[in-house]
């Protein structure tokens, strides 16, 4: 029950700031809102047990993602303009959406349930197994290196290739494009 | 229907529906704001929703997290009355995140980019800007050029 | 930020802090909450808070940006590599138990050690370069008119 609550107040405060981030203009306030957004999804996190991937959001989402996007507010620009559309379309197709993803739910065991058939198929096993075959405390780890090694193989490389998307965008074409430039003039 | 007035489905839900009312929060700003910067924060707050559902599936009542005590020996000590909770949702979140800035990236040098060719980072602006280019397109070329305009 | 006595104090206390507390996330992940993934960012976020409170330059003294970018292919290597190992060694893509076959589950700490270091080279590298990139850019207007 108590982590009902505090879960529940979390959400408040989430949503509070999420929707600060749809009313204000300024972009610098949104960045740092959103700052602010990834931190109390981080204690969320932690009330759900998920120690590790709060420690990621911790560091990801309030670091080092405020700090680009304030790199990019300084590039770009520094006010967003007023909207000049009506809300009122976008707000009916989120709504329908939203609807239809509670009806998703709907179906869902219960949150918290021991019995739900996330935790019936392979959890198990990689729990004894951790303790068996690798005998490593952190089970996240020992899944994350371990058992799904070729999974996280694959988003090393994903991070890989996206650090190159930004090389190739920002410091590789355009300073050889500007050098060209100097010297057809 | 019925199952609506039961308390411990409502309670035992509610979380998925509180993580769903914030994604929709996400989507609203990525479709109804037309600065690209916003629309990536947007995007971000879906994304974080996202995760949160995840994590919360894999959550056990009275659970805690799946690591397991060491011992001074640095023996794993494994006691069957303790519950963890589902430690495979959070790696695969966890990998997620990472993945997740590291696209937010690219979508951020994809925006400077943009900037420096329109001189703007407001959607609507951009389209119009392309509109008036096809326009000039057409008026040069003709239908030859396929007349978009 | 030039006349940030304070922040640039604060900063060269902290910077090897955070290094330190980097290594110990990447190399006690097996035992607490942790691992490459969370270790490559702290790292660069030690390089990434050298370079806003002095200046890009500063930190491309400290940490190039050609062994930043070797890095970055480094690391997948790294990864790579304790897969091909394995497989050589007459195992599974990957599987660690090839890295002591007497004793499986310490090859499997070589292995998982191995591999988390592959990760959080990789995301280092990938992070410092991204700012590198972002810093480097010549901005549309001074600081000054903000």
């Amino acid at each position: 029950m108590v982590a009902t609550v505090i879960t529940v107040i979390l959400f408040t405060m989430l949503v509070l700031t999420a929707l600060a981030i749809v009313r204000i203009y300024s972009l610098f306030a949104v960045v740092m809102l959103s700052g602010v957004f990834s931190l109390l999804s981080a204690l969320l996190f932690v009330a759900l047990d998920a120690v590790d991937v709060a420690f990621t959001e911790a560091a990801v989402g309030a670091g080092i993602s405020t700090v680009l996007m304030l790199g990019t507010i300084a590039l770009t620009a520094r006010t967003q303009k007023k909207a000049t559309r009506s809300g009122f379309v976008p707000f009916v197709v989120v709504a329908v959406t939203g609807v239809a993803l509670v009806y998703g739910t709907l179906d869902m065991p219960n949150f918290g349930d021991p019995t739900a058939p996330a935790s019936m198929h392979v959890a198990p096993e990689y729990m004894t197994g951790s303790v068996k075959d690798i005998d490593v405390a952190n089970v996240v780890t020992s899944i994350l290196a371990s058992y799904r090694g070729y999974d996280t193989l694959g988003e090393t490389a994903v991070v890989f290739t996206a650090g190159i998307g930004v090389l190739v965008l920002l410091s590789g074409l355009g300073r050889r494009r500007r050098e060209d430039e100097e010297e057809d003039a | 229907m019925e199952r609506l007035s039961d308390w411990a489905f409502i309670v035992g839900h509610l979380n998925y529906w509180m993580f769903i009312i914030l994604m929709m929060t996400g989507l609203y700003i990525v479709v109804a704001r037309g600065n690209l910067v916003k629309k990536i924060v947007g995007l971000n707050i879906f994304q974080t929703s996202v995760f949160m559902l995840y994590i919360s599936i894999g959550k056990v009542t009275g659970g805690t997290a799946p690591i397991y005590p060491v011992d001074m020996q640095g023996n794993l000590q494994v006691d069957p009355s303790i519950v963890y909770s589902n430690p495979l949702p959070h790696v695969l979140i966890l990998t997620a995140i990472v993945v997740g800035i590291a696209t937010t990236s690219l979508a951020l040098a994809l925006i400077i980019r943009i900037r420096e060719v329109y001189e703007t980072i407001e959607e609507d602006d951009i389209l119009k800007i392309e509109r008036e280019l096809s326009a000039k397109d057409y008026k040069e070329h003709g239908p030859a050029m396929g007349g978009r305009a | 930020m030039q006349h940030h006595l304070i922040l640039r104090v604060i900063t060269k206390m902290l910077v090897g802090t955070i290094i330190l507390f980097a290594f110990y996330v990447q190399f006690h992940g097996d035992f607490s909450p942790g691992g490459g993934f969370q270790a490559g960012v702290i790292m660069a976020v030690a390089f990434i808070l050298y370079g806003i409170v002095f200046n890009l330059s500063k930190v491309e003294q400290v940490f190039p940006p050609w062994l930043v970018h070797k890095l970055v292919a480094l690391g997948v290597l790294i990864y790579a590599g304790t897969g091909i190992i394995s497989l050589f060694l007459g195992y599974n893509f990957l599987d660690y138990d090839a890295l002591n076959p007497h004793h499986p589950s310490h090859g499997q700490h070589w292995g998982i050690m191995a591999v988390e270091f592959g990760v959080g080279v990789t995301v280092t590298g990938v992070m410092v370069a991204i700012y590198y990139a972002f810093a480097g850019r010549p901005p549309p207007m001074k600081d000054e008119d903000w």
